[in-house]
């Protein structure tokens, strides 16, 4: 379970990014979190995620923070790694052994259709394959929490589909928690069980949406899914 | 991404021969003792080689590079912990102000600190290079997205595991570049801090043989000296290539 209670962060520059910010989210849910730019998303996941301290408020996960994975904008890869380093970067930093890395690594390559790319570096693979890097690095620390930032955002609509599949499939086979934050409002209701509205800066919750249909893989095409995509556009304060 | 710079050997062995070629029509065209052909210079380095140059060569090439290594292991260190506020609020003032200043004026002091010898030698070029290393490694720090920290620490770092994993290799490339220039810089303080006090070094030889007047002998020493550098300068590259190869993609 993530709870969020009372967080307010003020930028030591004066930048309020939130007020009083409060939701939970249930032990293997998936939410998505929408709001426009500039809202504070991302200090919302770093809050989430341990990176950064609230000003105010307590987060708490009911797992280690070594239990949570964060993914960040724009990949977050490391250019002087190549691809097999950036996967087991996170598997060194926890002392394991370096048999078992290798095992875990070249697993995930595989499922993510990397093997072949394992030596090379992130700024020669193209977005959709950096990004499945991001993900692989994530998944190869078994994270119960997974957090997003706009993990598809810079994607064509293709590679955004076909990752937007991937993340569901993840989601039923893992049985992990996922907070996805996005801009983009069909993509929050295609992967969000419930939809989390935040306000313009500084962000706070408007409206927290159900959408029990998540979760389908032929969703988009339903009738319903419209519907929620309208719902949800309607609950989304006008940026100014 | 950047494309590096023309691989083949043969546009550098074009580069030579062309240096070489402007050199002997202006040896022609001067006629003149004091600028003697290629060839007569080769001789004399020949002859060099066979008796001491290569020594000299060594000992000048000890203390560049000493002082290069000397200057590097204080500013690296130095320029990465500027990444923290506090340590760069009161390293930046510092550099800004002793930076601009002529450091070879040093000299004396150094002479009355370190003696004559080697040493002294050693710590000008060092604290000559030492500046320039400092200021781009700090840049570099400073410079460096917060992203890839946040990055790092999402995965579980510490703070060693930060300078390791992202600060040093993310500097690296701009550390070897400013190592790099250096090569040149320190050459030129080496023939400066070898040209009094001092029998052995390549700017030895060149004062020597100048006020001997042996003019293929002192273009011989001179040549040894770009040799040198060049030398220097390429093993310094082929570290890069080797330490930053996600650079050269
Ligand atoms: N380190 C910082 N110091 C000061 N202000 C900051 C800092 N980081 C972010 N901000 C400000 O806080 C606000 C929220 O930023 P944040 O990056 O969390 O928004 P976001 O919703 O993720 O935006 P985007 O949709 O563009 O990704 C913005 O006004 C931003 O300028
Ligand atoms: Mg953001």
């Amino acid at each position: 379970m993530i709870e969020a209670k009372n967080l307010s962060m003020v930028y030591p520059d004066g930048t309020e990014a939130l007020r009083d910010v409060n939701f939970v989210i249930q032990d293997g849910a998936s939410c998505s979190i929408i709001g426009p730019s500039g809202c504070g998303k991302t200090t919302l996941l770093f809050i989430l995620a341990g990176i950064l301290k609230p000003t105010e408020g307590v987060v708490q996960l009911g797992v280690q923070p070594r239990e949570v994975a964060l993914i960040l904008q724009n990949y977050g890869l490391f250019p002087w790694k190549t691809i097999y380093e950036n996967i087991d970067l996170g598997l060194q930093m926890r002392g394991i052994p370096r048999s078992e890395r290798k095992r875990i690594v070249l697993s995930l390559l595989d499922r993510l259709g990397l093997r072949s790319f394992a030596n090379h570096y992130p700024d020669q693979l193209s977005g959709g394959m950096q990004q499945r890097v991001g993900f692989a690095r994530a998944l190869a620390l078994k994270p119960r929490i997974l957090l997003m930032d706009e993990p598809l955002s810079s994607l064509d609509a293709l590679t955004r589909e076909a990752l937007q599949n991937f993340l569901l499939r993840l989601w039923k086979d893992n049985g992990m928690t996922m907070v996805l934050v996005t801009h983009s409002i069909e993509e929050a209701v295609f992967l969000g069980k419930e939809i989390i509205v935040l306000s313009p800066r500084p962000g706070h919750v408007v409206n927290i949406i159900e959408n029990l249909n998540a979760g389908d893989a032929n969703y988009r095409t339903k009738e319903a899914f419209f519907s929620k995509c309208r719902e949800v556009r309607q609950n989304i304060p006008p940026a100014i | 991404m950047p494309r590096g710079q023309a691989e083949h050997p043969t546009s550098y062995i074009i580069a030579a021969l062309l240096l070489i070629g402007l050199w002997y029509l202006a040896s022609f065209m001067l006629d003149s003792p004091e600028l003697p052909t290629p060839l007569s210079v080769f001789y004399a380095f020949i002859a060099g080689i066979r008796a001491d140059l290569g020594y000299h060569i060594l000992i000048s090439a000890f203390r560049v590079v000493y002082g290069i290594a000397l200057a590097g292991s204080f500013a690296v260190p130095l320029g990465l912990l500027c990444y923290i506020n506090r340590v760069d609020k009161f390293i930046a003032p510092v550099i800004y102000l002793l930076y601009p200043i002529p450091h070879i004026v040093l000299l004396p002091l150094i002479i009355l600190m370190f003696g004559i010898g080697d040493l002294s030698k050693i710590v000008l070029i060092a604290i000559i290079v030492f500046f320039q290393i400092l200021v781009t490694t700090r840049d570099a720090a400073r410079n460096l997205s917060v992203n890839y920290i946040y990055s790092l620490l999402s995965l579980g770092a510490t703070t060693k595991d930060v300078y390791r994993h992202v600060i040093l290799p993310a500097c690296l490339p701009k550390i070897l570049t400013a190592i790099r220039i250096s090569v040149g810089t320190s050459i030129a303080v080496l023939f400066f801090v070898e040209s009094f006090a001092t029998e052995k070094g390549l700017g030895y030889m060149i004062m020597y043989a100048w006020s001997k007047m042996d003019y293929p002998a002192l273009y011989a020493s001179i040549v040894a000296m770009a040799l040198l550098g060049l030398f220097l300068y390429l093993i310094v590259e082929c570290v890069e290539k080797k330490l930053c190869a996600w650079v050269y993609i």
